[in-house]
């Protein structure tokens, strides 16, 4: 049994606490500037611009960076050629520099080891951490087979290792993208039409004359090209409908605020479907010529009128009817946006599905203003041995469960790294890339047990997030600023491909993802898979299978593709959705086969008990997730987060503006710190709002630490969909703790 | 020529992109800002309504902070530019306490610093980076004597106002609302 894994503080070692590095330094802060440019009489000098997309959150949009004459990066501009940014980048995009140059940046290699009786890490060469982890992988085969190393993964890097899996002999590799954010949607919107709405989805935003965002509150997820769309669908007077228990900044620029009562969206939903159907104001040529099951539809929502959803929702009859007609006057330029993170209530697969089956009665799918049809353009493989064939794989972890779930869910992984008698697939080990697990996955407890349990765990990031603390090994990679990555190949409107090469040498002893994958490759005898010495023989090869060189795309960044087919469906053509039957699935009988509701019907769930208040949680324009907590340029203008208290609430409690509180929660779970109180009318009376992403508990992340309160700690109940195995994670309460709770000292 | 901006408050997300383009491009230090994002909220739920704007120096025809600059660090441009000569400002601070604004700050090196509409950028035909920046496109840079430029055609077409009138500086940023 291998040793327990005990948290580690990097910054208790002595390392990775010291100041900017090098000239950056003072540079970085202000004390010096190079060009006194305010007189107006001289221009920054920037050295060169160097092509990159952004790797701060999954949009990826493409851009430049700028270079000064001493190798530093001055700023981040979007390429204008790139359909998902418009060369502008967002506030995360452009303070991406941050990332670069932030002073608690894993430096070199650290090993675990045991001194004194105490855990901690040593510095170590990479020849050292590699073979190690080689050795250690090649033991894990040996006993329990390769199928036993798992990948969880998030972002660009992910790629280079999922290589190294598959070379090795395993496919479980995993991301908390599926069963913790978009998973519902996606298998949603599978089941109705055959295909999901992609990434970045395929909603025609800027032409559509009416948008309902259920919960999705666009402008604070900041996902560029969407935002500046709806900018663009504002500015030509589109209607936009928001249901949200908060006025969210896109409810304020919404003609109809829906302020439903959280946990209720599907009877909202529904009784839109039974008004579009029985006021007989639905898009019966469409619906006739695309779908079937329209009938069963029409019976099952026979009582779901608005007068039903009211008491339900809290939303009146007349605003459900009145909100009903706008989407039919717009159809078919009409979104019910199918939303990202949808991972609420356990039922949310079906919700998604009521979002889908109001698409397909407006006529969206295929049409200007709704969803329109993507198309990319395919890059080949750069050469390879074919990959073995593992003996199990992820889906051999469900046990039959979750039968419609087409990616692989972090807790089954999670679950089967927890050793029980004769079980049969056992992980043994992991690499985690790019993703901070204990602040993304819920249910701490269980993600403990089993890396505790693990013979081997490494981690490559960039930052000494939470998670390093866990590892046997934590791999310093260098951020997206200093590394070749990927083609990013889009499918959207337009087929795009875009280059991210570096724009300087990679700071400290740092390396790039393909390097640390070939790496442990070669040491585990899997050299024939890397033929490279350097991976942008990779990229080259594969730009000139499709007409381009890499010198042509160092130049331009970004290449536009002339579409090949219709971005909307020709009326006069036989379109063939992609179900098993080529037609828009209102009843599915997939689900029923499967054991579930074939069409989606209103469950109610858990509501807070008296001086509770549902948690919910969101993001803010500056920062994506976890990762941007202590980006100096963008901690600026968002230091922490706050809770948001509805006035009436904080006189009951006495609550003051900028007051300090602990949260905890409806299991007796209190926050580790304690957030600021922000007292406002734009959130309901039954509940509280936090953004996601801080109260870092790590030290060496010397700026987030501490500040504000990390919401998934708060998150000790989840609702699994037995569809998919999403993790719903909107039904917990929380309520306040004005004086410090007595509790102990946390690692 | 008269420079001014018009940004349209209908389509402001408050991401605060301007303040780290404007950070970036003009090297300001982390912890100040020439131009930042104010968010006010109205009425009581669930009838609320929210007015964000991205606010920076109004290079005011009638700036206080020209009149009473003891130097003349601060002075006008071309276009109404309003700017401050780092060499020759000595810190005092007087244009901050007669900035209606609080569009400026002291800068660590000791001398008052704000923004600038990006003068280099502007001579050279571009946009202030904020405005060139900015997902929503919200904001619109233009000569106001030109009546071809966009900023005079959302003036004419749009309801607008600007920040403290009663200050009688005359400001040239506008607010679409």
């Amino acid at each position: 049994m291998h040793t327990r894994r005990k948290f580690i503080k990097i910054s208790s070692l002595g390392i990775g606490v010291t100041a900017f590095a090098g000239g950056m330094a003072k540079w970085a802060i202000g004390s010096t500037s190079p060009t006194n440019i305010s007189t107006g009489s001289q221009s920054l000098a920037f050295g060169k611009k160097v092509a990159t997309y952004c790797e701060v959150c999954f949009w990826k949009c493409a851009g430049w960076a700028y270079v000064t004459p001493n190798n530093q990066i001055q700023k981040i501009i979007g390429n204008a050629d790139d359909p998902q940014c418009n060369g502008r980048l967002c506030p995360r995009g452009t303070g991406g520099v941050g990332m670069f140059s932030d002073p608690d940046r894993l430096k070199t290699p650290l090993m675990r080891v045991t001194k004194n009786g105490e855990q901690t890490y040593r510095e170590a060469s990479w020849d050292e951490a590699l073979d190690f982890i080689a050795k250690k992988m090649k033991e894990i085969a040996e006993k329990h087979g390769p199928e036993s190393m798992a990948l969880f993964n998030h972002g660009s890097s992910g790629k280079h290792f999922t290589q190294l899996l598959n070379a090795f002999g395993s496919n479980n590799v995993t991301a908390p993208s599926f069963a913790q954010c978009r998973g519902p949607r996606d298998t949603g919107f599978e089941l109705t039409f055959g295909e999901s709405v992609s990434s970045p989805e395929v909603t025609d935003i800027r032409d559509t004359r009416c948008m309902v965002l259920i919960g999705s509150h666009i402008g604070e997820n900041m996902h560029n090209g969407q935002v500046q769309e709806m900018s663009e669908a504002i500015d030509k007077g589109a209607v936009i409908i928001t249901v949200d228990p908060r006025l969210s900044t896109a409810a304020s620029k919404s003609k109809y605020w829906l302020p439903i009562k959280p946990s209720t969206d599907l009877a909202l939903l529904l009784s839109w479907i039974h008004v579009l159907i029985y006021d007989d104001i639905y898009n019966k040529e469409y619906v006739v010529k695309y779908a079937e099951g329209f009938n069963e539809l029409k019976e099952h929502v026979k009582d779901f009128t608005p007068e039903w959803a009211y008491g339900i929702t809290t939303i009146k009859p007349e605003q459900i009817r009145q909100t009903a007609r706008e989407m039919a006057n717009a159809a078919p330029a009409v979104i019910i946006h199918p939303g990202r993170h949808t991972t609420w209530y356990g039922d949310d697969v079906q919700r998604s599905r009521a979002i889908a089956i109001l698409n397909a009665l407006l006529g969206s799918w295929g049409n200007r203003g709704g969803i329109f049809l993507k198309e990319g353009i395919k890059i080949p493989e750069f050469p390879h041995p074919a990959y073995p064939n593992p003996a199990w794989s992820w889906q051999d972890t469900l046990n039959g469960r979750y039968p419609l779930a087409k990616e692989s869910i972090t807790n089954t992984i999670i679950e089967a790294s927890i050793p029980e008698e004769g079980k049969e697939h056992q992980i043994k080990g992991w690499i985690v890339s790019g993703t901070n697990l204990i602040v993304a996955i819920p249910l701490k407890e269980q993600l403990l047990k089993a890396m505790q349990s693990l013979e081997l765990l490494v981690v490559v990031d960039t930052m000494p997030m939470e998670i390093t603390g866990y590892a046997d090994v934590v791999l310093p990679e260098c951020t997206y600023l200093e590394r070749y990555d990927d083609l990013r190949a889009t499918a959207h409107r337009e087929p795009t491909l875009c280059l991210r090469m570096p724009a300087v040498e990679p700071l400290y002893e740092t390396k790039p993802a393909w390097w640390i994958s070939k790496q442990i490759g070669e040491r585990l005898g899997l050299g024939a898979y890397y033929n490279y010495t350097d991976f942008k023989e990779v990229i080259d090869w594969q730009l000139k299978q499709v007409g381009l060189t890499l010198a042509e795309m160092e130049r331009i960044g970004t290449k536009k593709f002339a579409r090949k087919t219709p971005v909307y469906i020709d009326p006069n053509s036989d379109y063939q959705f992609k179900t098993t039957s080529g037609k828009i699935h209102f009843y599915s009988k997939e689900l029923e086969e499967a054991g579930f509701d074939p069409m989606p019907k209103y469950t109610a769930h858990d509501q807070p008990e008296d001086g509770f208040y549902r948690l919910i949680y969101g993001r803010a324009p500056m920062h994506t997730f976890s990762r941007t907590a202590n980006n100096r340029n963008l901690v600026v203008l968002m230091p922490e987060n706050s809770v948001w208290v509805n006035p009436q609430v904080a006189e009951l409690w006495g609550l003051k503006k900028d007051q300090y509180v602990w949260l905890k929660n409806q299991d007796g779970i209190v926050s580790n710190f304690s957030v600021k109180v922000r007292v406002t009318e734009r959130i309901r009376w039954d509940s509280v709002y936090i953004v996601h992403g801080f109260g870092h508990h790590h030290k060496p992340l010397t700026y987030a630490f501490g500040r504000g309160v990390n919401d998934t700690e708060l998150i000790s109940k989840i609702s699994v969909d037995p569809i998919m195995g999403g993790t719903g994670m909107r039904g917990n309460f929380v309520t306040f703790v004005k004086d410090e709770p007595k509790k102990e000292a946390k690692s | 020529m008269r420079y001014a901006m018009a940004i349209d408050t209908r389509k402001c997300v408050g991401c605060s992109d301007c303040v780290i383009a404007c950070q970036t491009e003009n090297n300001v230090p982390l912890g100040f800002c020439r131009d930042w994002v104010v968010e006010v909220v109205d009425g009581t739920y669930p009838n609320v309504s929210i007015e964000l704007r991205s606010e920076r120096c109004n290079h005011c025809d009638n700036s206080p902070c020209v009149r009473c600059c003891p130097t003349g660090a601060s002075h006008f441009e071309e276009g109404g530019i309003v700017l401050v000569e780092h060499n020759k400002c000595i810190g005092c601070g007087a244009c901050i306490q007669a900035c209606p604004y609080d569009a400026r700050y002291s800068h660590p090196e000791g001398y008052v610093d704000k923004c600038t509409f990006c003068i280099h950028r502007v001579r050279e035909g571009k946009d202030p980076a904020c405005v060139s920046v900015c997902p929503t496109s919200c904001m619109y840079f233009g000569d106001l004597d030109d009546p071809n430029s966009k900023v005079v055609n959302m003036l004419k077409n749009r309801k607008f106002k600007s920040l403290a009138p009663e200050a009688g500086t005359k400001p040239q940023i506008f607010y679409l609302v």
